[in-house]
């Protein structure tokens, strides 16, 4: 077995284990946490009998054993399982919803990091000249920016005072994707503002450091001009720490969508998930939480993956490692 | 670089990356693809197999564009029902979308709250008020084509006394012991005792006519007598309604009226602005409306709801055990004052748990006038100056203002607030409706005709329902003007002398809508929301 197979083989079970581990938590918590869904969908008016009759129905009054086995069993075939409150099969549902919320993440990832990339290169090229400097603390400034005032102030400004894009809402992009577009340019842009100015911040940082390293001193001896030998040589020892931050960032992207997904009125899995928390919908909950969890693990092992392409010096095996050297 | 790649298998890595692609790396000859180019395929592949997901993506969300037929008109609301079934889910949600427009009752209360007839034409009560009996509408059908008839009625009120609802409101249907068919447009219903207000309970949910071929599945089907069937419910998201043709009465203005739920007041409102909507129903945050109040465009309608914000001390819970501190708080509290910064001064001052629809409202706002002096003497009375209170408060935007208002009054006379704020509902349904563990609370109560409930033994207010308990039911078995009487001698045991709770204002039903729709209506007197007239110019 090749070094390369050995270590997807740990990292996959590693991630296994984590999501196992994950399941546990996230069932065990949810039924820690103060407030009943029956409770809950019979309100104010609910006799306590009532009560216990729609535990009953939902089956929140069998062993949690069994609770979570049904579950597992569920997940592990593929299905979510039926919200307590709607009635509704969740598998289409989570995946529909969590469609929505990539299309906001993917564009605003890609869209940060080409403007992180040009934005940090040029301000560690030119530190300590007066652009460089305003690159530094205009994404310090924009760092402090929360997404959702991004998001009210874009709408000020291109929906009700210019009136070029519309302030809000979704359509499905098979069905007119002109109209797509321009519903989705607005919260695209206020995740990507704070994403780009995060990463411009790595990326400029980066370049600093490989900058002064002596592998690309030694290129410039050899003759190549400075933009020749980052392009060349640099870049690539540059986007090992942006690669991993990116993966943070996309995680943490993917759970942050739910307040521009509110202030844009999308319908993504973040909503879906405030939504069904405010019902105790444990079902719901439970299944949308995994899809979040395992959208972080496998990103993270993505990330990993891509790392030892990028840096050959990250691989596992010896005799890998020994013959990309 | 691709020198770099020589020693190693590409295709193992991009096997590894995305197993979807691997039947496509062809021979795994060592050097052929570059590590680059296994990379960009990877990614390819990735972005590939994603954009073919996603490509409908929110299609469980969003109806398709060209699916609303031309003079279609869309509201934005913003409390989503959770499913639709109201047999066995609680909230005016519900009811507010479907009641009137997909089900209907043998009655139904007008926008002034008068009773009118649905679909019972006529009826009539015996001399002993027992027996009533209602005269049924001809040629009335079902959305899916069933007949409704006397059997139809007997089956949906029979039905709330069984297990199938589990609503608290079936208790209303309580005193009905069986309904009786002479022929298919007569209906009688025969009750345990003589009862004017559960006539008037058949306007609400509990008088709705289901056709028992369909009520499995009722949390996701709908299917009625009124003037429009569900066509599409997309959870949390949307509720279109599409005109019936066969109705049997005055069919809707509108081929379509779709209800679009919105997380929160200022997306429903930039909704409006921006064409996708045609009016916000329901509006909650009223600091919205400023910039449209002088816009000929826009229309703004401000009418009268059944929401009663009830300032509640827990009667059983120290130091409210003690009439004169729950009087202290009532002359403490300058209702007015909590009014202007809860609902930006819209709102109705009412005094008592009864909205101005009800037949036996009386404004009782002069029974407890704002007197800080006189609070601060009942408060030394009883002996409880400067005790420290727990005000448990529901993370809504109007109790929330409301408590900070209240605190700061109740301060000025002489108890110290300490504000708990609670997630709504989950846990306050749990700590303060179910456990009554807390001191003041303060919540809207939505239901229309709740006073009794409010006043019940056991309920979270903690009153001795017995204190008004005979004096009811005998307005109940009464005539109309009796009852009107009689209830208003309960209002005035409890609320005024017992002081069982602080009514703080009237919740106003707010609308801002485009200046040519009409046909919305302006008071909510239930909780339906009865959409048949509602019609762009």
């Amino acid at each position: 077995m090749s070094g390369l197979w050995r270590g997807i083989a740990l990292a996959v079970a590693r991630t296994a284990v984590t999501l196992l581990l994950a399941s546990v938590v996230i069932f065990v918590l949810l039924r820690l946490v103060p407030g009943d869904p029956a409770q809950v969908a019979l309100g104010v008016d609910a006799t306590p009998e009532a009560v216990a009759a729609t535990r009953a129905h939902f089956g929140l009054d069998r062993p949690w054993v069994i609770q979570y086995g049904e579950w597992m069993g569920g997940l592990l075939t593929g299905h979510f399982g039926e919200s307590f409150v709607s009635g509704q099969d969740l598998s289409a549902i989570i995946l529909d919803r969590t469609n929505v919320t990539l299309w906001l993440v993917i564009p605003s990832v890609v869209l940060a990091l080409l403007i992180a990339a040009v934005l940090g290169t040029w301000a560690a090229l030119r530190r300590g000249k007066v652009d460089g400097f305003l690159i530094t603390v205009g994404s310090q400034l924009l760092m402090a920016v929360p997404g959702f005032l991004a998001g009210v102030l874009l709408v000020l400004l291109f929906s009700l005072a210019l009136g070029w894009l519309p302030p809000s809402g979704w359509v499905v992009p098979s069905d007119a994707f002109g109209p797509f577009l321009a519903r989705l340019v607005l919260p695209v842009l206020a995740l990507t503002a704070v994403q780009a100015a995060i990463l411009t911040r790595y990326v400029r940082s980066a370049v600093l450091d490989v900058s002064g390293a002596d592998f690309l001193r030694e290129a410039r001896a050899k003759g190549l001009s400075r933009s020749e030998a980052m392009l060349r040589h640099g870049l690539r020892n540059v986007a090992v720490p942006v690669l991993t931050v990116t993966g943070v960032q996309l995680s943490s992207l993917l759970v942050g969508a739910v307040v521009i997904e509110s202030v844009f009125d999308v319908p993504g899995v973040g909503s879906l998930l405030v939504e069904a928390v405010g019902q105790r919908d444990m079902v719901s909950i439970q299944g949308i939480v995994m899809v979040l969890v395992a959208f972080t693990v496998i990103v993270n092992l993505a990330v990993d993956l891509l790392q030892t392409l990028v840096d050959p010096r990250l691989r596992v095996s010896p005799r890998v490692s020994g013959a990309a050297a | 670089m691709p020198t770099r790649t020589s020693g190693t298998n590409p295709a193992h890595r991009r096997r590894a990356l995305d197993p979807g692609t691997a039947s496509q790396s062809g021979p795994s000859a060592p050097g052929l693809p570059s590590r680059r180019a296994v990379l960009a395929g990877a990614v390819t592949a990735a972005a590939s197999t994603w954009l073919l997901a996603a490509c409908d993506a929110g299609h469980t969300a969003r109806d398709a564009v060209a699916a609303a037929p031309p003079g279609a008109v869309t509201l934005a609301l913003t409390a989503p029902p959770a499913n639709l079934d109201f047999t066995t889910t609680s909230g005016a949600a519900i009811p507010q979308a479907l009641m009137g427009n997909v089900y209907e009752g043998l009655v139904a209360v007008n926008d002034d709250g008068e009773l009118v007839p649905a679909l019972a034409s006529a009826w009539s009560v015996d001399e002993g008020g027992t027996r009533y009996t209602f005269e049924l509408q001809k040629g009335v059908r079902f959305s899916n084509g069933d007949e409704f008839s006397s059997a139809t009625v007997k089956f949906s009120l029979e039905r709330v006394n069984t297990d199938a609802w589990t609503n608290g409101l079936k208790a209303g249907m309580a005193l009905l012991e069986r309904v009786e068919t002479p022929d298919p447009l007569t209906a009688v219903a025969v009750l345990k005792r003589p009862s004017l207000a559960w006539l008037r309970s058949l306007a609400t949910l509990i008088g709705a006519m289901f056709t028992p071929s369909a009520v499995t599945g009722l949390k996701g089907s709908a299917v009625g007598t009124g003037p429009f069937e569900v066509s599409s419910w997309k959870p949390g998201q949307s509720l279109a309604l599409t005109r019936r043709a066969d109705y049997w009465g005055e069919p809707a203005a509108s081929p379509q009226v779709t209800l679009r739920y919105y997380a929160d007041n200022t997306t429903a409102v930039n909704a409006l602005r921006g064409g996708a909507v045609d009016a916000v129903v329901g509006l909650a945050s009223p600091e919205l409306l400023a910039p449209f109040e002088k816009n000929p465009e826009y229309r703004i309608t401000q009418g009268t709801s059944t929401g009663e914000v009830v300032l509640s001390m827990n009667n059983q819970a120290a130091p409210f055990t003690d009439v004169r501190v729950r009087q202290a708080v009532m002359y403490g509290v300058d209702r007015a004052g909590v009014l202007a910064s809860a609902y930006d001064g819209r709102g109705t001052l009412i005094g008592a748990p009864v909205p101005p629809t009800a037949p036996y409202f009386e404004d009782l706002t002069g029974a407890y006038p704002y007197n800080p002096a006189r609070a601060t003497e009942l408060l030394k009375e009883a002996g409880v100056y400067g005790t420290t209170v727990t005000f448990s408060v529901p993370d809504l935007p109007y109790a929330v203002a409301a408590s900070q208002a209240v605190a700061s009054d109740l301060t000025k006379v002489g108890l110290k607030v300490k504000i708990k704020v609670q997630e709504f509902p989950a846990v306050w349904l749990q700590e303060v409706l179910t456990a009554h563990r807390f001191q003041l609370s303060v919540i809207a109560h939505v239901e229309p005709d709740d006073l009794l409930t409010l006043l019940s033994s056991g309920y979270y207010l903690g009153y001795d329902g017995a204190r008004v308990a005979s004096i009811a039911a005998a307005a109940d078995a009464g005539d109309t003007r009796e009852y009107i009487a009689g209830m208003r001698e309960v209002v005035r045991q409890a609320i005024v002398e017992d002081a069982a709770a602080d009514t703080l204002f009237l919740l106003p039903a707010l609308s801002l809508m485009r200046a040519s729709l009409r046909g919305l209506p302006v008071n909510s007197p239930t909780t339906a929301l009865e959409l048949s007239r509602v019609v762009k110019a």
